[in-house]
């Protein structure tokens, strides 16, 4: 038998002006259930707690509703009372008769009645509460990073230099990511590899750090402490163990015309490569696609004859060379995951006015970086993709792919602004005869020192900005005519360019929908990460133990993404400082007996935490993962045979307060 | 035997009157059967618009209607700024409150069933494609000519929902059956500065000479158009262009259909080509094809 | 004092942002018809549409399931669920007798005191006007 002690708080005048709370009290004394009320001025302070605690002795309660504030107010205040008393903290509830009542209302009489009406449905809930316990579940202490770009390590470095265990996970050969293409960093024009380069030999050397790069992440079960995670470890034919890096395989592969994705087209890679001189690992792989001794072997397979070469297993020192070697699954536990998957560019060829992307001299900003770059494909030297001269005239268009409803892509790309000025900049230093034109729509330069980076591309290095979209690029006499609209002078404008460079921008990674689907975490239209909370929580997901960091949830620059990953190293800290977890017993329950197994409840359930089991006689029934269910009680609500319920707001509890309301 | 309601619109009952001969002709030839739209009246191209929102929707929603009490689904329109303009009403309508409003206007009760092409894609499908390389007298073998769209077939994609807004294909495809060369060129959908020849004469001259130049950079011979208006002042202007640019072109403007009824076998007299105002003529002479 | 009809009004809030809301409601000591009883759920998705029937069955003369705006569901797509389901819900509600104009989903954040005040006064005068609802007969 419930026996409910009931406490009504003055909240100093807060409630008692609007609320006989003594009148209150003696009323719910009525109440089914109620065996001792009483009323106090602050329930909330310590003498309140003591009267609490005190008549749960005295009365031998067993169930307490305190009506005072709101319980996104004093709710744990409270449980923990009653907690020191010996009581279930779960046998609390409160009574809202100050937010929802005595603040809202004037009417003395109204707001007393009311204030009863409440505390009666507060009474019949709680005569139906059980007693609920937080499990505890131990955790794995080791973090799986997704991602190896400057966000992915500087999260991967964090976490291990606190003493944890990492895994890195790359999809390519190489670990750097976009920033290792680039050649400067706006606006300190920082050489991007000096200071990443560092960085990356520093991951690859950590006694902490396991780094698998040309590698993938195929599923992900489990939850929070406690994840099972399958990844995918290409073939790379090359044994690392024993390979040396010598280069000898690289520099004497005769299949030279590959298209080099490290360098976005402008230059020429070898079959068996490493991306750039200072790749991590600094060892090849051989791309089976165009190596000719792979293509032999499965020619030789379907019967068909195809020349054989096996150069670089011939010349191989080490005798590193395996072309028997197998794509292959490692199976590993982690108690979370820091989802760093970066970022691609816009396809610019859905732009027709722009050619299709079908005009060799209308390039990307990400390209100008390779051939910028001194250790690029033209060392350094930027030339024209069609001729190889030099660009006299070069002319940059900003937001191609961004702010663009046209294409589906309405957001602002954050970077473009400031590596456009970069671009008109260094093209400068390189060659200060050259003239550049900058289109822009506005110029969004917000951060240190960044307006007036672009200010200076203006003013010293006498960058021509033209606010307006460009509407056509056409091929002429071979240079290209931009024509488009000044929109400040109001009048049609045209230049003549040897050079277009497009600030494409940023879309979310190629795969990225299907990595977040195989997490479990939510994302946007564009394939970008949604955050737990966008102002509170940016760097947590909706899903325990999993975080982001840098541009996979959207559009962010170096130190943006430096931050976020500094930031979900902190709160993965957090995780691993901890022996076990406490999970909130407020979740779903199934009556194995009642489940039919048609699993609508695994259907409507956003975090994936309905599991199947097999009972004995083979019946399937659903079971609930408590570590993983957040207790929204949408699965409940699905259920047809009243299998499922939710612990703290049970059917019978929420029904009980409509019955206790109405029929009073 | 396919029927389509055709709505020739002004200027092919007066300035390109070349152009309705000549479509009527390849259709017959082709075996598309042409009903002139009843009691048609202006589309209101180029103007009502810049005046009423609603004028320039009921004037082409007035159109429609006798489409359908003729028992026909698809009507067909040669002119690129009627094609326009009765494109865009067709797709306002979908909306029951504009169809609403523009019932009451008109008196009568509109339902916008009626689909609007565009003749050039009428012209062009792979089946009419097949019949024209079938059909063909006299191939128009190494006449090189630059196709000329203009600015409103494919603008705005949304509402004209016809080939590539900035590459597109169809008269190219019809003009290599037909044996003739494509020049590769960059001005397929480029403005000529059709609404502006009384106001600003200026703009067309400039537009215009634009064109004209970079047809012939490319190695054209003539220019093929879909448009009366397009077709108006690049044949027209030539000789106000050379006045005051100095520049002779003396490039021949031809209807899509003129190439079409040549290459069917019909005579250029009977086309009516000799009505263009740059002569036209002596190149197809000159090729054996008048 | 009119004797004037006062309907019982049952309001199924969630936790997250709609209970939050009344709560901004009474911080910021904005005044509203008193008739609404609130039933604090953790998100709409919980609320069965049983919940609602057995309010009408028990005398309540109207039902709010107030929730997240769409896209900021705490539990991502609780909201989404309940808007579909309170679609269908309606049929039932022919079914039983209960007229349309007595439920009601709307979205109240948790940054929206206001509108919270707002809508239930809406509410309650659209009950007043319909009168007493009839108990609905059929049993479940």
């Amino acid at each position: 038998m419930p026996r409910i002690g009931v406490f009504v708080c003055h909240c100093g005048s807060n409630i008692a002006a609007t609320v006989d709370c003594a009148g209150v009290a003696e009323a719910t004394r009525g109440f089914p259930g109620v065996v001792h009320a009483a009323d106090f001025k602050y329930l909330c302070a310590e003498t309140g707690q003591n009267l609490i605690r005190d008549a749960i002795a005295e009365h031998r309660l067993n169930r307490v509703v305190v009506a005072s504030c709101s319980p996104r107010m004093h709710e744990p205040t409270f449980r923990k009372a009653v907690a020191q008393a010996g009581l279930n903290p779960y046998l609390m509830e409160m009574a809202n008769i100050r937010e929802h009542c005595s603040w809202v209302h004037a009417d003395r009489q109204v707001a007393t009645a009311k204030a009863t009406e409440i505390i009666r449905m507060v009474v019949a809930k709680v005569a139906r509460n059980e007693p609920l316990t937080a499990k505890q579940v131990g955790l794995t202490k080791r973090l799986l990073v997704i991602g190896g770009g400057i966000a992915g390590i500087q999260a991967a470095l964090d976490v291990a230099n606190a003493g944890y265990q990492v895994t890195l996970v790359e999809r390519t050969p190489t670990i750097g990511g976009k920033m290792a293409m680039l050649d400067k960093t706006f606006p300190t024009l920082d050489c991007s590899a000096c200071i990443l380069t560092p960085r990356m030999v520093e991951l690859s050397q950590h006694p902490n750090i396991e780094l698998r790069t040309y590698a993938e992440v195929l599923s992900v079960k489990g939850f929070v402490g406690n994840f099972e995670v399958e990844i995918l470890q290409k073939a790379r034919k090359v044994n690392h163990l024993t390979c040396t890096g010598c280069g000898t395989c690289w520099q004497k592969c005769p299949e030279k015309n590959v298209p080099s994705e490290f360098d976005v087209g402008m230059g020429r890679r070898t079959a068996s490569y490493i991306p750039f001189p200072q790749a991590v690992p600094n060892k090849p792989v051989s791309d089976t696609a165009n190596c000719r001794s792979v293509r032999h072997l499965a020619a030789k397979e379907r019967g068909e004859k195809l020349m054989e070469c096996r150069v670089c297993e011939k010349l191989c020192p080490t005798k590193s060379i395996d072309w028997e070697q197998k794509d292959e699954i490692i199976v590993d536990r982690f108690g979370a995951i820091i989802v760093a998957n970066g970022y691609d560019t816009f396809d610019h060829s859905v732009y027709g006015e722009y050619g299709y992307g079908k005009y060799p001299d209308v390039i990307t900003g990400l390209q100008l970086e390779r051939l910028m770059n001194a250790s690029g494909p033209t060392k350094g030297e930027v030339v024209r993709p069609s001729d190889g001269k030099h660009p006299h005239s070069v002319v940059f268009l900003a937001c191609v792919g961004s702010r663009d409803d046209k294409v589906g892509r309405p957001y602002c790309s954050k970077i473009c602004c400031m590596y456009t000025a970069k671009h008109a900049l260094m093209l400068k230093e390189h060659d200060p005869n050259i003239q550049t034109y900058v289109f822009y729509l506005d110029i969004r330069a917000a951060g240190r020192g960044y307006e007036e980076f672009v200010r200076r591309v203006q003013e010293e290095y006498g960058s021509t900005y033209i606010r307006g979209r460009v509407s056509w690029i056409y091929p002429q006499d071979g240079k290209l005519i931009i024509k488009g609209e000044d929109t400040l002078l109001g009048r049609p404008v045209e230049v003549e360019a040897d050079l277009v460079v497009l600030a494409t921008g940023i879309t979310a990674a190629s795969g990225a929908v299907d990595l977040m689907q195989t997490i479990g975490i939510s994302y946007d239209t564009y394939g970008f990460i949604n955050e737990m909370h966008p102002k509170l929580r940016p760097v947590e997901t909706n899903t325990d133990g999993v975080y982001l960091a840098g541009c996979a949830s959207g559009p962010k620059d170096i130190p943006d993404s430096v931050s976020q990953a500094s930031a979900a190293a902190v709160k993965v800290c957090g995780l691993f400082s901890q022996d076990y977890l406490t999970t909130d017993p407020m979740t779903s329950v199934v009556d194995q007996m009642k489940c039919v197994g048609c699993f609508l409840c695994e259907e409507v359930c956003p975090f994936r935490a309905v599991e199947r089991e097999t009972l004995r006689g083979g019946k399937v029934v659903a079971r609930i993962n408590e570590s993983v269910c957040k207790g929204c009680g949408l699965c409940v609500a699905a259920c047809r045979g009243e299998a499922l319920n939710l612990k703290g707001f049970t059917d019978q509890q929420l029904l009980a307060q409509v019955t206790a309301l109405l029929r009073a | 035997m396919s029927t389509y309601a055709y709505y020739p619109g002004c200027s092919l009952h007066g300035t390109a009157k070349e152009y309705d001969r000549s479509a009527r002709l390849v259709c017959q030839a082709l075996g598309l059967e042409l009903r002139e739209v009843e009691d048609w009246n202006c589309c209101g191209a180029s103007s009502a618009h810049m005046v009423s929102h609603w004028l320039a929707l009921s004037l082409p929603a007035r159109n429609l209607q006798p489409v359908e009490k003729m028992g026909l689904e698809t009507m067909t329109v040669p002119c690129a700024a009627c094609y326009a303009r009765l494109k865009d009403v067709s797709c306002e309508l979908k909306d029951p409150e504009v169809r609403a409003k523009i019932g009451r206007v008109l008196g009568d009760q509109v339902t916008g069933r009626v689909t609007v092409e565009p003749l050039i894609g009428t012209l062009t499908t792979q089946e009419i494609l097949d019949k024209a390389a079938s059909l063909i007298v006299k191939p128009l073998t190494g006449l090189k000519v630059a196709t000329y769209y203009g600015c409103l077939l494919t603008r705005p994609p949304k509402v004209a929902q016809f080939d590539d807004p900035e590459n597109p294909q169809s008269m190219d495809r019809l003009l290599r059956t037909l044996g003739s060369e494509v020049v590769e060129w960059y001005f397929k959908t480029e403005c000529c500065g059709a609404s502006l020849p009384v106001a600003r004469t200026d703009i067309v001259l400039d537009l215009s000479r634009k064109l004209l130049a970079a047809a012939k950079k490319a190695g054209a011979e003539a220019i093929v158009t879909a448009c009366p208006m397009c077709h108006s002042n690049l044949d027209s202007r030539q000789g106000e262009i050379r006045g005051r640019y100095g520049d002779d072109f003396k490039m021949p403007i031809f209807f899509f259909t003129e190439l079409l009824g040549l290459a069917l076998g019909y005579p250029a007299r009977e086309l009516l080509i000799a009505n263009h105002l740059t002569d036209a003529l002596s190149l197809l002479q000159g090729r054996g094809l008048a | 004092m009119t004797s004037e009809f006062e309907p019982r009004i049952v309001g199924f809030l969630c936790n997250w942002c709609s209970y939050a809301g009344a709560d901004l409601a009474g911080t910021s000591r904005t005044s509203y018809a008193p008739n609404i009883r609130i039933i604090r759920v953790p998100c709409s998705g919980r609320v069965d549409p049983l919940f609602i029937a057995k309010a009408f069955q028990e005398g309540a003369d109207g039902v709010m399931v107030l929730g997240c705006h769409p896209g900021d569901c705490h539990y991502v797509e609780g909201n989404y669920h309940a808007r579909r389901r309170f679609a269908v819900m309606h049929r039932l509600l022919d079914y039983l007798g209960v007229d349309k104009g007595r439920v009601m989903l709307e979205w109240v954040s948790a940054s929206e005191g206001a509108r919270f005040a707002r809508v239930v006064n809406e509410f309650t005068d659209q009950v007043r006007q319909l009168g007493p609802a009839k108990r609905p007969v059929h049993s479940f």
